[in-house]
């Protein structure tokens, strides 16, 4: 469990980032927390020739809460994010999320960038980014800047549109609009672990307090996080009647899970409809909650 | 009193060092040492048709690579079968290094030796073996079936056939009581595979010495003595040109009693080749597959009972995974069959098991050995006559209990130490009654409704367990108190994190009447001390507990008679306390242990201001007697040794109360409680801390632990990541009670506390979750997607 070698490059900004990781080229690979990509290393399931460590880089290590949004850089770790109050104010979907994430040992370390780029169809970040409509911002040596939404950004399992030479500087998660309510439900097999099934919800209610839309990303249901719209099936019914298991059947039916040595697909996809209908029943609440203590107005 | 320390709650001397970092465990040893890796078999069963390392000896800093071929006579030869038994008549052990043909994946093929284990590990990676596929033989029934072999040479995979009987009163067979009963009930029941996984793997550092042809070995082991002469036998070197040491140790568990491991004979072996230290340190995944799992068995029960639920005739039949070798023989079955029996006196009983050969990492002894497989077999069986008859459960155990005055007692069968299993002492239904009161047994079933109004499913499960505890054949210990009034412990069997340091320290300070910070222990160390037998079955407090106890009662008795004569008075007035040898009633007259000490070996040269005491003309010597009288030796100093006829047993009761979630079918243990009987308590705070730890463990067991092997004999969570232990977040608080019946075999009336925690922890969690849910549970451990589908099945 020794890694196989490797030229290790320690940039201090990000043009030197940039140019180091466009000539390692396919051969590169970009360590931020390195939560996940130590343990690939250690057991030689991925053997880069350069690693390129952007800890140094501290103009990557930002929060920013601006444009209708949460920007977070590069090197903001999970556990600066989840803390954040204006990140709570702005889009609380992003600390109900992070406090799923692992434990706080690994969350002082790993990155909510580097969480969206390993894309891990079991982790909540991707489904978080996936049901906000969020973005990720890369960047190339030379080469500018592109943003890639959510729906582009997830290409498989452990698969993103970042390209070789490319890194990803920041992502931008969207913020809550008023009389709207979210929410994270999942069952991991023990305290944060990644978990078997899971839903990160958005409800946004109408001025009658009926729903609007509800959508629901689902973690461990497929090889990129699974987007679900039930705005159809919980449409203009006030929240708190909804008929949740109607919900629940209707989200087994969109789904095809796999199955694995924690769950059968049976399982998952049984665990899958009870969670996404505990997220929108939750999520639905606290926009009726939203709506009782503001009055209106993006928070 | 100061010094009266046996049964007081010290806190751990050691743990300032192991949670600190200051630990010294092998890893921290040798910096500079090489290190060695090994090419491991990728597959569970083939023929090893060439090895071809060309691209491997272009590595920078490679210093050898060694294959079978390379090892010479006895070194070459397959390790030891540690604990060989008649009806193990097919035993098996591996080549340190595969000859020919591998048999699970893990194997070790090739050794590796380079300046570091990352060379090591890149050339590892470059060397070729092209393999041969046979036949993989995994699942126990399959195997069973035997229609294709682990091994050529064993047919029907049958490494071991044994049938134990035990005839009712009346002279019936366990069969025939069966069909003479009036109730009767048959079932199957399946255990899964587990592991000791200790958080700290093996490793072995050895350093060999040219100029006076010694090798010092460093291993993390359960038994340093018996590595020693393993080691000393396969090198051929003398005896006393060997030292091993267990320095600190992270766990054992169990897996690191089996030796020597392959890396025990072939790290040391290299060193003295090689004239270079050389180390190996396993990593994880080497562990998952090339060391040691257990616990996996299918069970088939037959039981005859009568209307209050005595058992009249019990059957057990038990098909045991012994993996691809069998090293440490077939203790584990064993041990499955004698302590199924429990705190009961079954009518009549008869065990038989097989023992099976499988393409996988083989089966050695993970704390509590074939006892929580036992306990479940017995336990369930207990839930099933109750349901049968709609007892209360612990009515129907009561219904069975062996009494107090029934002591000692004999099962009538043959305990793994070869010797009848007798129960010394023990009072079952006072443990009952404890455990009863404190999970509340009574009163569950108004709990249980008032949940049910809210929609909340719980249950609560019961489990009893008798351990046979302190196996033999002996331990020793060696006392010496220095002239400084130092008290210096040793014993030879290893620590690997337990607490001995602080209780051996409580026996010593006891006995001898000395403060505790004056007593230093050193255990594993065989330069200190080279007779013993080892760390396991819950034996090390019994056994070296009680002859460091012999051995400082000698040393106190030689202290007494020096110190008669210094202070000129009868030994029997004298007393120790606070390390001064007082005449009992006169303060006045006393001597420092100290200076009894320095009094007990005559000295010729003064080589600090004490020693002058003992020198030839401070007058303190009787002219009529030589300086050493007949007898006795120089020195305060005694050692001791104690051999029981026969093991002691250990007692307890668990009870769980477990929540299922209707629509998750996720399982949480809301209570867990212990009542506990190891006899006298030398520390109630570390056997608390081994019952948390041993619960932890069978947490694990009943709820997330498995060895995933697919049809390929692939083992597909090894890591981690995927095979779950608890963290301390699944973990339960845990309510402990202790009841203290002495063990009457033993000076202390000590019984063992290592294991007896994680015993009967997967039968408790069944209880509870059958109770729960009304579904049947037959196998364990149970996941929230098994339960999943024990749901659908029970409604379709
Ligand atoms: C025990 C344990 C439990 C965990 N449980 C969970 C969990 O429950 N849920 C969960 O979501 N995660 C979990 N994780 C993973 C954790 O959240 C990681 O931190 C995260 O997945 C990756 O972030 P990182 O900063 O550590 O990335 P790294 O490990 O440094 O990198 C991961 C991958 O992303 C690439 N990368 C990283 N940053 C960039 C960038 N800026 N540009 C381009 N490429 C980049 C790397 O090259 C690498 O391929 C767990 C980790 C551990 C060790």
């Amino acid at each position: 469990m020794k890694p196989s070698a490797f030229d290790y490059h320690a940039p201090r900004t990000l043009g030197e980032t940039l140019e180091v990781l466009a000539g390692a080229g396919p051969h590169g690979k970009v360590l931020a927390g390195g939560q996940s990509l130590i343990p690939l290393l250690n057991m030689r399931l991925a053997a880069p020739s350069h690693l390129v460590d952007i800890n140094r880089v501290t103009s990557l290590d930002t929060i920013a809460v601006r444009d209708g949004g949460v920007r977070v850089g590069a090197l903001a770790r999970h556990a600066a994010v989840e803390r954040s109050a204006a990140v709570a104010r702005a889009q609380p979907l992003l600390g109900a999320a992070l406090r799923l994430v692992a434990h706080p040992v690994i969350r002082n370390r790993g990155t909510v960038v580097g969480s969206l780029v390993h894309a891990d169809p079991s982790a909540e970040l991707p489904a978080v980014l996936t049901v906000l409509d969020g973005s990720v911002r890369l960047a190339r040596h030379g080469g500018g800047e592109r943003d890639v939404p959510a729906g582009e950004f997830f290409t498989g399992p452990l698969e993103s549109a970042t390209e070789p030479g490319e890194l990803a500087v920041s992502a931008f998660f969207p913020a809550l609009p008023a009389r709207a309510g979210s929410a994270f439900c999942e069952v991991a097999r023990r305290h944060g672990d990644y978990a078997m099934a899971g839903a990160a919800a958005v409800v946004v209610l109408d001025e009658d307090l009926r729903i609007a839309s509800a959508r629901v990303a689902c973690v461990s249901a497929g090889p990129v996080p699974v987007l679900l719209d039930m705005s159809e099936v919980c449409a203009h019914r006030p929240a708190a009647s909804d008929d949740w298991d109607a919900v629940a059947r209707a989200v087994r039916d969109l789904i095809d899970p796999e199955g694995d040595i924690h769950a059968t697909a049976g399982y998952r996809r049984h665990l899958t409809g009870v969670l996404a209908a505990r997220a929108l029943r939750i999520a639905a609440q606290e926009a009726t909650e939203d709506r009782d203590d503001a009055t209106g107005g993006p928070r | 009193m100061t010094t009266k320390l046996f049964g007081e709650r010290v806190q751990r001397r050691e743990d300032l060092r192991l949670i600190t970092g200051q630990g010294r465990y092998v890893d921290d040893l040798g910096r500079d040492a090489l290190a060695a890796a090994f090419v491991r078999s990728p597959h569970a069963h083939a023929r090893i048709r060439d090895i071809d390392v060309s691209a491997a000896v272009d590595v920078d800093g490679l210093v050898a690579i060694y294959t079978w071929e390379d090892l010479p006579e006895r070194v070459r030869d397959p390790l030891p079968l540690l604990i060989p038994h008649p009806a193990l008549t097919h035993g098996r052990t591996a080549y340190p290094l595969a000859r020919d043909i591998v048999r699970h994946v893990g194997e070790p093929v090739v050794m590796v030796v380079a300046r570091d284990r990352y060379l090591a590990e890149d050339a590892a990676a470059l060397i070729e073996v092209d393999y041969e596929f046979l036949k993989p033989v995994v699942g126990i029934e399959e195997a069973a079936q035997g229609a294709h072999l682990v091994h050529e040479d064993v047919p029907g995979n049958l490494g071991a056939h044994l049938v134990q009987e035990v005839p009712s009163a009346s002279g019936a067979g366990a069969r025939e009581a069966i069909e003479a009963a009036p109730h009767t009930l048959a079932f199957r029941l399946d255990f899964e595979r587990s592991a000791s996984m200790p958080l700290e793997g093996r490793g072995v550092y050895a350093r060999w010495d040219p100029d006076d042809r010694s090798l010092r070995v460093y291993s993390s082991t359960q038994t340093s003595t018996s590595v020693r002469m393993a080691v000393a036998a396969k090198l051929g070197l003398p005896l006393p040109s060997v030292e091993v040491i267990a320095p600190d140790v992270g766990g054992g568990f169990g897996v690191k009693i089996v030796h020597p491991w392959p890396e025990e004979v072939l790290v040391p072996w290299a060193a003295m080749l090689l004239g270079r230290e050389v180390k190996w340190t396993e990593d994880r995944r080497e562990h998952f597959i090339s060391s040691a799992h257990e616990r996996g068995q299918v069970q088939h029960v037959r039981v005859g009972f009568d209307g209050e639920g005595r058992i009249l005739g019990l059957d057990v039949t038990i098909l045991h995974d012994h993996g691809a070798y069998t090293p440490y023989g077939i203790i584990v079955p064993i041990i499955t069959a004698t302590q199924l029996l429990g705190p009961y006196r079954i009518g009549a009983y008869r065990v038989e098991f097989s023992s099976i050969y499988t393409n996988t990492v083989q089966v050695t002894p993970y704390r509590g050995a074939g006892r929580p497989q036992g306990v479940f077999c017995m336990e369930r069986t207990m839930d099933r006559i109750a349901a049968h008859l709609g007892l209360d459960r612990a009515d129907v155990r009561a219904a069975n209990f062996i009494q107090p005055g029934d002591f000692p007692y004999d099962q009538g069968l043959i305990f793994q130490d070869g010797r009848p299993l007798i129960y010394d002492s023990g009072d079952y239904p006072e443990s009952l009654r404890m455990i009863k009161e404190l999970i509340g047994w009574d009163g569950f079933a108004a709990l249980k409704a008032e949940a049910a109004a809210e929609g909340r499913t719980i249950g609560i499960g019961l489990g009893c367990y008798v351990e046979g505890t302190g196996v033999g054949p002996y331990e020793g210990g060696h006392v010496q108190v220095t002239s400084d009034g130092r008290v210096h412990v040793s014993t030879g069997l290893t620590s690997q994190g337990q607490g001995h340091e602080t209780v051996f320290a409580q026996i010593a300070a006891t006995e001898l009447g000395v403060p505790l910070d004056r007593v230093s222990v050193v255990t594993g160390d065989t330069r200190r001390f080279g007779y013993a037998v080892g760390t396991f079955a819950s034996r090390a407090a019994v056994m070296s507990g009680n002859a460091i106890a012999l051995a400082c009662r000698k040393v106190r008795d030689k202290a007494l008679r020096i110190a008669a004569e210094a202070l000129e008075a009868d030994p029997r007035d004298l007393e120790i306390e606070d390390g001064m040898v007082r005449v009992a009633g006169n303060p006045g007259a006393s001597i420092a242990l100290a200076t009894v000490a320095v009094l007990s070996n005559p000295l010729r040269y003064a080589f600090d201001e004490e020693a002058k005491r003992a020198t030839q003309f401070s007058g303190a010597a009787s002219m009529d007697r030589p300086p050493v009288a007949e007898g006795e030796e120089p020195g305060l100093e005694g050692r001791d040794y104690y051999s029981p006829v026969r093991s002691t047993f250990a007692s307890g009761m668990h009870a769980a109360i477990v929540e299922t979630d209707p629509d998750t079918a996720e399982i949480k243990i809301l209570r867990y409680a212990v009542v506990h009987d190891c006899g006298r308590l030398i520390n109630p705070m570390i056997v608390e801390g081994q019952i948390h730890g041993g619960v932890a463990q069978g947490v694990g067991g009943a709820l997330y632990e498995r060895m995933v092997y697919d049809a390929h004999g692939q083992l597909l969570n090894a890591s981690f990541m995927d095979f779950l232990m608890p963290y301390a977040t699944e973990v339960p608080f845990i309510e402990t009670a202790h009841l203290e019946t002495p063990s009457p075999l033993n000076p202390l009336g000590i019984k063992g506390a290592g294991e007896a925690g994680v015993i009967p922890v997967s039968a408790v969690i069944a209880a509870a979750i059958e109770d729960a849910e009304g579904i049947t549970i037959d196998r364990m451990p149970i996941s929230p997607s098994e339960l999943h589908e024990l749901r659908g099945r029970a409604t379709s």
